[in-house]
């Protein structure tokens, strides 16, 4: 119920200022939604998207950030399982 | 799918098992409060890459299954009425009322129409000015501001023929009342990320000091599930009881303020009946005087439906997480996701649905499931 979907922004639609929409891509799938609640996002942009309602934007330094070092770590240990083996 | 499949990496999922099991040093309860992650847990066999220590309790985080009984019986009692189009998440047409449930009403000729977003019922109510247009409101915080504003676009779009059958439920109080039961066995709670994107954490601040209870803020995919593991674990060994923020990349402090003022605008918060749990004091939304005419209840005066739970159902025990699913006597036997005996069995992220989708106690491969 509470799913919310990160997407790319691909193009903004500003004609109505209540009710501002985005095309969003979804791993190939192209929905619209609503970034009303966002002030700044552009297009390239990565959100979170609810209902036909971006959330909020993706920290996507952050995020990338996290991934790498979890993948340094995984490395170390396959290097570890493989001098025990 | 990015920013998704990195979080279902094998090896960062090993990485984060090894680092939980490396500083685990007795028995801890951990409960994740959002279906949706309950759903993630038993999909992926979460519970299998845990030291024994660990328990995972499901919370009552799924607000499908926790829409008292009641409430759809009066959404069918709606539906069934002529001149009315009854608009719904998909994930509710199937919830059994009583008797029937939306779904089978769609068959018997009802006009009942699954919708992806609130504001999809609007324009259904513009095109259709001629029959009456109903939206069965349910969700958490992340959902309730998206429909929330469908109630203000009606408004200003000046539409008479729109209105939401509203069921709105807010987690902080449900916390709560888990954690001043007496009965209570949770010592660390993983909340429910896309509730506090919208609202962010400082709600949870005054809750964690109050209990003495860490509250780690988490996402959805497998890696996030265990690194909010891990950080509750590295809290409760070290005698620490903080709001930690494990989903960073979408959730703030504050959250979302233009979210949040349209829930201002539009609801007030009262006490809510919760299905299998009863009534928690402030723990949902209705709409506000302001918005009176475009309330279901006021308009389709469908009166007051009493409904009693079947006495097998330990739905309960099952939504504080003092008993297990499978613990129930009924589980699997005669209450099956097509035969509901109660609330947790009624939706895929209901965690008596989601142990018997995805096997009861049965040890999943994580590889078959995980990203290699
Ligand atoms: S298995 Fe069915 S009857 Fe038992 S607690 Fe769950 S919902 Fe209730």
């Amino acid at each position: 119920m509470c799913l919310a979907v990160p997407g790319k922004i691909i193009s903004i639609d500003n004609s109505n200022s209540e009710l501002r929409m985005a095309k969003i891509n979804f791993g190939g799938i192209i929905k619209e939604a609503c970034i009303q609640w966002l002030d700044d996002v552009t297009i390239g942009d990565y959100v979170i998207v609810h209902a036909g309602f971006a959330l909020n934007k993706i920290a996507t330094e952050e995020a990338e950030e996290t991934i790498r070092i979890l993948n340094e770590m995984g490395d170390l240990l396959d290097k570890e399982d493989s001098k025990e083996n | 799918m990015k920013f998704v499949d990195e979080y279902r990496d094998i090896k960062s999922v090993k990485v984060l098992s090894k680092q939980i099991e490396e500083i685990v040093t007795r028995p801890w309860s951990i409960m994740e409060i959002c279906g949706g992650q309950t759903h993630t847990i038993l999909k992926y066999g979460i519970e299998e890459l845990l030291p024994k220590q660990i328990t995972l309790l499901h919370g009552p985080g799924c607000p499908v299954c926790v829409t008292p009984l009641e409430q759809i019986d009066k959404a069918i009692a709606i539906a069934s009425r002529s001149g009315v189009i009854f608009t719904s998440f998909g994930d509710m047409l199937r919830v059994p009322g009583s008797k029937d449930d939306l779904l089978s009403m769609k068959a018997n000729g009802s006009d009942v129409r699954m919708v992806y977003s609130p504001l999809d019922a609007v324009k259904i109510a513009e095109e259709n000015k001629d029959k009456k247009v109903v939206f069965f409101a349910v969700g958490f915080e992340t959902t309730a501001p998206v429909n929330a504003i469908s109630v203000v676009e009606a408004k200003r779009r000046g539409l008479k023929n729109f209105s939401i059958l509203c069921s709105h439920v807010l987690v902080p109080p449900a916390i709560e009342a888990l954690l001043s039961s007496e009965d209570c066995m949770i010592q660390g709670f993983l909340a429910a990320g896309h509730v506090c994107t919208v609202m962010g954490y400082e709600q949870y601040i005054p809750l964690a000091e109050k209990y003495r209870t860490p509250i780690v803020v988490t996402g959805f995919e497998p890696v996030d599930i265990l690194q909010g593991i891990l950080m509750s674990v590295k809290q409760l060994e070290e005698g620490r009881f903080e709001v930690e923020n494990q989903y960073n990349r979408v959730v703030t402090k504050s959250g979302n303020q233009s979210a949040k003022k349209v829930l201002d605008t539009v609801f007030d918060t009262i006490d809510r009946k919760w299905r299998g749990i009863g009534t928690i004091p402030k723990s949902g939304y209705a709409l506000k005087k302001s918005f009176q005419d475009f309330d279901s209840e006021k308009i389709f005066d469908v009166g007051t439906i009493e409904q009693n739970e079947s006495p097998l159902c330990i739905a309960g025990e099952v939504l504080k997480g003092t008993k297990k699913p499978n613990e129930c006597s009924a589980f699997g036997v005669l209450c099956k996701p097509e035969i509901p005996l109660g609330a947790p069995m009624v939706s895929t992220e209901g965690a008596c649905a989601a142990y018997f989708h995805y096997g009861k106690n049965k040890s999943l491969n994580a590889n078959s499931e995980i990203r290699v």
